[in-house]
């Protein structure tokens, strides 16, 4: 399935671009929620929804399909822009997200939009979700794989450790976590607010398999799935190296830019970028 | 009253509540294969050893971690599965209280079982002691919430559980207490029962106090007091028309409970009370207070749950009639 000619790497990152550019323009009419996560996370998710996922966009609930959760909740307007790319609805519903009445709540609730799996948002949650789905997938024998993004902020809750254990302990090879790794959480730089260092040692010793990419880097990240899917011992880490609000120059690299939106001109001037830069969004 | 509501109130048989849970989650394995067992660390302590011993592919050990218990518990019930998982109730619900209202919002259909909840778990004193869990768990939309008053009552109600798509907590308790119902005692989920007749005072109880609010109804009889005894151990949804004509047809209302007065089953008998048919009404329960270390019987009497206790609140109540 995972045949990728460096056409289809192309594809993956303009779709990428067309997903960041929708990040926008959705943070500027919700007037709320979190810009640098999603930005960052863009070209993971295009990976994800446009040549990782065995899925249906028109068939949401199909059994046999790949889990995709969300732990990090909060930067669900990546997945949603995703997701409407990929055929679940239509892109002009984009705008509705965090109005009232909308399918696109704040956070994802899975009662409300089909294809979201679970509810997150509480963090550390989906982590554990994701690895019961994972340990039910195994007591059926069935072949589909769960995956999880989480943010690097939220592994400093409890409950990712717990899951951590769990999974490690039971050898839960068909689930691979992702980490947005872009060391920044609300307060600050984790390193700062709290350090999380050496990440990668902490999950080894979990019994983990931990795979260190670059998050801008299509190829890679598909490689690191790959490989992730050829273990058959343990579940797989893959630390994604990504830039905080990348795309957008004034953004990025920025923990001011973690949970504020842009206004009207900040936006035009980041879709103004997006559009005449896409270049910079090339593979590193 | 039919004569199949008519409880054993001798006291000679006793057994947990917790015992009648264990043989409730074998029948409902045998009953549908996708039943699964999770425990944190406590197997034969809430009494899923025999579960485990007959379907050991379905037992998954946890550990000691509640809030991830609750929440891949929520990710195994959306690939499908039926999970029942346990620990004591002071830590789950208790501790994971986030992640089961995440679950709830989430609509998965996890079974959520406390054991040694109540100041009946005696000797381990006040910090393992639950008598908030019903207050914190019948305050999150969807959530089904009961505690059965026996043994037989918990086996039915686990079986039971097990068939309802949605999330569910069962109340357990550590000691043994007295078997009342039987085999053949009507058991559903919402339906609450009169298990003693009588038109003065109603005493709504839910859980092993039941037996105490019957011996209170028993003694009050000898002074000419008949008490209407409910059975409620759905706390929710609970019986909205058994309690209101329990109300309407006595003028006065008792109610029961192991559990803290404040967000208990007692409040929401007042909530439902208080919009439809205010009548006066006095609550037995833990009036605001953690527990202690001591005996069980010596410590429900401290804080004012004995069968004395019932029996002076039903007289006070009935001055207020």
């Amino acid at each position: 399935m995972l045949d990728l000619t460096d056409k289809k790497v192309i594809e993956i990152e303009e779709t990428a671009n067309t997903i960041r550019e929708d990040i926008i323009q959705m943070l500027l009419a919700a007037g709320s929620g979190h810009s640098a996560g999603p930005l960052d996370m863009a070209d993971i998710f295009a990976a994800f929804y446009f040549h990782i996922l065995n899925h249906d966009p028109k068939n949401p609930e199909w059994a046999d399909r790949d889990r995709l959760i969300l732990s990090a909740g909060h930067i669900c307007p990546v997945r949603y822009a995703a997701m409407a790319r990929a055929g679940y609805f239509p892109v002009e519903e984009l705008k509705t997200l965090r109005k009232f009445g909308s399918r696109l709540q704040g956070h994802p609730e899975r009662m409300h939009l089909p294809g979201l799996e679970t509810t997150s948002g509480p963090l550390g949650e989906g982590i554990a979700q994701a690895a019961g789905m994972a340990y039910a997938a195994r007591m059926d024998g069935k072949s589909w794989r769960t995956y999880c993004v989480m943010g690097d902020g939220e592994q400093d809750c409890g409950i990712v450790w717990e899951t951590l254990l769990f999974a490690g302990a039971y050898k839960l090879s068909n689930l691979t976590v992702v980490i947005d790794r872009n060391n920044i959480q609300i307060d600050g730089p984790t390193e700062k607010v709290m350090p999380l260092e050496s990440l990668k040692a902490k999950y080894e010793s979990f019994n983990w398999r931990v795979i260190e990419v670059g998050g801008h880097n299509i190829r890679q990240f598909v490689e690191a799935i790959e490989e992730a899917k050829a273990t058959e011992d343990r579940p797989t880490c893959i630390i994604a190296h990504t830039i905080a609000g990348k795309g957008v120059d004034f953004m990025e690299y920025k923990f001011e830019w973690h949970g504020i939106t842009p206004n009207a001109e900040q936006a035009e001037k980041a879709l103004n970028e997006l559009r005449t830069l896409g270049g910079k969004i090339e593979s590193e | 009253m039919s004569d199949t509501t008519k409880l054993d109130i001798s006291g000679k048989v006793q057994a947990p509540t917790r015992v009648g849970f264990g043989e409730g989650l074998a029948i409902a394995g045998r009953n549908d294969p996708n039943v699964v067992a999770l425990c944190a660390d406590l197997t034969e302590s809430t009494k899923m050893s025999g579960f485990k011993k007959e379907f050991p592919d379905r037992f998954i050990q946890m550990g000691i971690y509640e809030q991830a218990l609750v929440s891949i518990s929520a990710g195994l019930s959306l690939a499908g599965k039926i999970p029942f998982l346990t620990s004591y109730a002071m830590f789950s619900p208790g501790r994971s209280w986030e992640q089961v209202r995440t679950a709830c919002l989430s609509k998965t259909n996890i079974k959520i079982v406390g054991s040694h909840a109540g100041v009946s778990v005696g000797p381990d004193g006040a910090t393992h002691q639950a008598i908030e869990d019903m207050a914190i768990t019948r305050c999150i939309p969807d959530l089904v919430v009961i505690n059965p008053c026996d043994s037989i009552e918990a086996r039915k109600a686990t079986v039971a559980m097990a068939k309802i798509v949605g999330n569910c907590y069962l109340r357990l308790a550590r000691e043994k207490t007295p078997v009342m119902t039987n085999d053949d005692t009507p058991f559903a989920v919402g339906e609450a029962l009169i298990t003693r007749d009588g038109k003065d005072v109603a005493i709504i109880a839910c859980g092993p106090l039941l037996y105490q609010s019957m011996m209170a109804a028993e003694e009050l009889a000898k002074e000419g007091i008949q008490c209407r005894v409910v059975n409620n151990h759905t706390i929710k949804p609970m019986d909205q028309t058994t309690v209101l004509a329990a109300a309407k047809d006595c003028g006065a209302v008792v109610t029961v409970e192991e559990h803290q007065i404040a967000g208990g089953m007692g409040s929401a008998v007042a909530e439902l009370l208080a919009q439809n048919n205010p009548v006066p009404m006095e609550f037995v329960g833990v009036h605001d207070k953690f527990g202690q270390s001591g005996e069980p019987n010596e410590l429900l009497e401290f804080y004012g749950m004995g069968v004395k206790d019932i029996v002076k609140a039903v007289k006070a109540v009935l001055k207020r009639k």
